[in-house]
């Protein structure tokens, strides 16, 4: 039991039940936790009483029976929400956010919530107030991030989907690191209603598998215009699976020399030539092009995301939700104390700069500039899409690096997202697949499409799919006393 | 700017994001912080004179809606997860400082 190809066979020749693949994942959670911590919460009570609400659903829907596990930023009516963050620990939701929404109504169970970065800001998983969680394929390293316990928990084989979100790389770096799929669409495509903001004009959520078809399955249930986000795209959702199979020679597919020239390590290289090799077989033509301001994408994302994040972020001030520092003598006090003791280190240092960038004086310089460059950079992205169909870059120019390693240097920490970034910028959709091992450390590549070709994408994918196949490779359990 | 007058703007704005921070912190961002800006420079290299700023990428404007009764939240939910309530409303600190003060 891989995949949810895999699941929905077993369900049609009625070979197992909804609750006993239910109980092979949580088994799968149970042996996996105290290595990985993936989870921040498995809600065995709601579990339950997802599978007698199924009984009585139809046994067609389209993820009728198929466990998902949710970043924990996405709210869950009556599951807790917390973002990785103590001012949050205790939040309960009245609501579900839209995905959940779509998901439930199509027969998935949520099984659980998964560990990240604190409010999605981090690429390593490392900001979580509640602890790392490791890579399964090296307990010592990141598995990434944000998305650290989403993409960890697929890899591992704790769940088959699980959706992440994904702002500067959040979806695509963890992918990468773990080796398993995950897919950033096009920004709009998914509603962002009940997804707990950091940067809203870059946020975005996607789902992770193992196969390009669980990737189109889940895409096809959260797409699509929501009323509650009037950013969320008015556009017809075409069919995702049906171009699946469907020959991609002919196409061509553009190499940014920008990206390819940017530090990208020997190892990554390495194991890269691979997915060449593939591409060539395949039939496609690759052309060389340029994308000269990507070198200012890392700049400019910070800028416009910490910025965005300040006024996001402010809405944590100790009064209808989340934690308050009590014993203070006035409001103003009250606010900042408990800021100050809610917030993580990553997140104030953002907060700080993305106040700074919008304050009297230095917006000009730093937003404004920003927002122009964005432009700029999302121009390019265009004018190359008129010549290509598809453009690849590696997912990440390093290894998945080690616990400990960047997080005292924000800097080099926020250079890993730097092949991720420009495609939140440009609002692109992109998608990272497993591309191979370096010495049993997994590599992804990157392939991203033009705006709302998802369609086109997964057809790509899958059809790199179709040569280099990861699916079934799973991490080795590690044994106890390792632990 | 000087490493003292840039502590100096770490703090200014900590107080305009409302966050506390402890010393330790004021000195570890404003180095940061100072190193992060320092990268951003690079930004004004580039002639943008020509380029509209982009807030958003889809050419989406407003969007409107029927003003229509609908179901929302219920009080107790809209209060579960207050810190403090009085009489089904937010309560908080005092705004003013006492007189004595």
């Amino acid at each position: 039991m891989k995949s949810v190809k895999d699941i929905k066979k077993l369900y049609q020749n009625k070979e197992l039940k909804v609750y006993e693949v239910v109980e092979h994942y949580l088994k799968q959670i149970e042996e996996w936790e105290p290595n990985i911590h993936a989870f921040l919460n498995v809600p065995y009570k709601e579990i339950e009483a997802q599978l007698t609400s199924l009984k009585e659903e139809p046994s067609d829907l389209p993820l009728y029976g198929i466990p998902i596990a949710i970043k924990d930023n996405m709210l869950t009516k009556g599951i807790t929400t917390t973002c990785a963050s103590k001012i949050l620990e205790n939040f309960i939701p009245p609501y579900d956010a839209t995905v959940v929404k779509r998901l439930k109504k199509a027969g998935a169970i949520i099984i659980g919530k998964t560990n990240l970065d604190e409010f999605a800001m981090g690429s390593s998983t490392e900001n979580s107030a509640f602890g790392v969680t490791k890579n399964p394929w090296d307990l010592d390293r990141v598995p990434g991030g944000s998305s650290g316990g989403s993409a960890a928990c697929v890899s591992s084989g704790e769940a088959p989907i699980s959706l992440g979100s994904d702002t500067g790389g959040s979806i695509r770096l963890p992918a990468s690191f773990t080796s398993v799929i995950g897919l950033k669409p096009t920004y709009g495509l998914v509603s962002r209603y009940g997804l707990v903001a950091f940067a809203s004009s870059l946020d975005q959520i996607g789902p992770f598998g193992r196969r390009v078809e669980d990737v189109a399955e889940v895409l096809q249930v959260i797409a699509g215009h929501d009323p509650k986000d009037s950013t969320s795209s008015p556009y017809n959702i075409p069919n995702y699976l049906e171009n699946l199979g469907k020959t991609v020679k002919g196409w061509k597919v553009g190499i940014p020399k920008e990206l390819w020239q940017k530090g990208v390590s020997e190892e990554v290289l390495k194991v890269l030539e691979k997915s060449f090799e593939v591409l060539k077989n395949l039939g496609i033509e690759t052309v060389e092009i340029s994308l000269p301001s990507v070198d200012y994408a890392l700049s400019v994302y910070y800028i416009i995301a910490t910025s965005e994040a300040s006024s996001n972020l402010a809405r944590y001030d100790g009064v209808k939700y989340g934690y308050r520092e009590n014993n203070t003598e006035d409001l103003i006090s009250m606010y900042k104390a408990t800021r100050g003791k809610g917030f993580g280190s990553e997140v104030k240092r953002r907060i700080i700069l993305g106040t700074y960038a919008l304050s009297a004086g230095y917006y000009d310089a730093y937003y404004l500039k920003a927002a122009k460059v964005r432009n700029l950079i999302k121009m390019e992205f265009e004018e190359a899409f008129k010549k290509v169909d598809i453009i690849v870059s590696p997912t990440s120019p390093i290894l998945p690096f080690k616990i400990g390693e960047k997080i005292s240097d924000p800097l080099q920490m926020y250079l890993t997202d730097i092949m991720t970034i420009p495609v939140n910028l440009a609002g692109i959709p992109a998608i990272s697949m497993p591309a191979g091992f370096y010495n049993s450390l997994p590599v992804g590549i990157q392939f991203m499409g033009n705006f709302f070709s998802e369609d086109k994408l997964l057809q790509f994918a899958y059809a790199y799919q179709e040569n280099i196949d990861l699916s079934d490779k799973f991490p080795p359990l590690p044994k106890k006393e390792e632990k | 700017m000087k490493e003292k007058d840039f502590l100096l703007q770490i703090r200014k704005t900590a107080h305009l994001a409302r966050l506390y921070l402890t010393s330790e912190e004021e000195e570890l961002y404003a180095k940061q912080l100072q190193d992060v800006l320092n990268y951003f420079a690079k930004l004004q290299e580039l002639n943008t004179s020509d380029v509209e700023p982009m807030a958003h990428v889809l050419p989406l404007s407003n969007i409107w809606r029927e003003d229509e009764v609908s179901e929302s939240m219920n009080q107790e939910d809209v209060f579960k997860n207050a810190p403090d309530l009085e009489e089904n409303c937010f309560k908080i600190p005092r705004i003013m400082k006492r007189d004595e003060e």
